[in-house]
């Protein structure tokens, strides 16, 4: 028998009352990359099987460059939110902790390494 | 009351319980795209970085993206980021609360499906 009322059970569980600032972050980085993305995947689609010294030189220019950093960096923040809410939903507990962490990593990972490899490429 | 029912209660999206329907089905592939879409993105950082390495390490990186595996990758991607691009641009209609009665919604859902087949035809033909 226990003696707490259901309110005092379910307090403090579900919401994890940053709900409404993920969702707005959701939806300016969407409105970002559905101008991104397109021009991601003509500047990119062009040179992607070019010869050696064309890729660098291709990065080299600012507009190629530009367009990559940023859709790097903001597709994965994107997918990092996005990502999250999925593993909200199917995993619990400590499961759920070890996705988001592993998948923030990913992402972090994946910008640093994206960044650094541009800006080696343009200078 | 106060220990009925104590934390075993169903949880959430509980998708097999629900009869698909095309506005469900279109919602979730547009996670399923998503989430897929990383496969790619993990191929392109690192055929940057291969480029930034050196010519043998980018001659490399280069013949997996261009080998059969690489193309049916990119050729999966360009559809499901043409996906995930109408049917994120939906949702963002969606959540400005409009285009939410079932007419309004069957037809967005179909506009997603084949409006993300005819961008994948027309960027395969321009790339």
């Amino acid at each position: 028998m226990a003696y707490l009322t259901d309110r005092k059970r379910a307090e403090g569980l579900g919401s994890s009352k940053t709900g409404t600032e993920h969702f707005w972050h959701m939806q300016v980085s969407a409105v970002a990359l559905a101008i991104l993305v397109p021009v991601f995947i003509f500047t990119f689609g062009g040179i992607l099987g070019a010869p050696y010294p064309e890729v660098l030189e291709y990065f080299g220019r600012p507009f190629p460059a530009i367009v990559t950093g940023l859709t790097l960096f903001v597709s994965f923040i994107h997918f990092k939110n996005g990502a999250q809410v999925a593993i909200e939903d199917y995993a619990h507990g400590l499961t759920r902790k070890a996705l988001i962490i592993g998948v923030t990593c990913l992402c972090y990972a994946c910008i640093a390494v994206g960044l650094f490899a541009l800006v080696r490429l343009a200078l | 009351m106060a220990d009925v029912n104590r934390g075993n209660r169903p949880l959430s999206p509980h998708l097999q319980i629900y009869r698909k329907q095309l506005t469900s089905v279109t919602s979730i592939l547009t996670r399923i795209t998503g989430n897929g879409l990383i496969v790619a993105a993990v191929l392109i950082v690192w055929w940057l970085l291969a480029a930034a390495t050196g010519p043998e390490y980018f001659a490399f990186a280069d013949a997996v993206l261009r080998s059969w595996f690489g193309k049916l990758v990119f050729f999966g991607s360009i559809w499901a980021v043409w996906y995930h691009f109408l049917a994120g641009l939906r949702h963002l209609y969606y959540d400005s609360g409009r285009g939410l009665d079932i007419p309004t919604a069957e037809k967005l859902g179909w506009g997603v499906i084949i409006g993300s087949a005819v961008l994948t035809v027309l960027t395969v033909i321009i790339l």
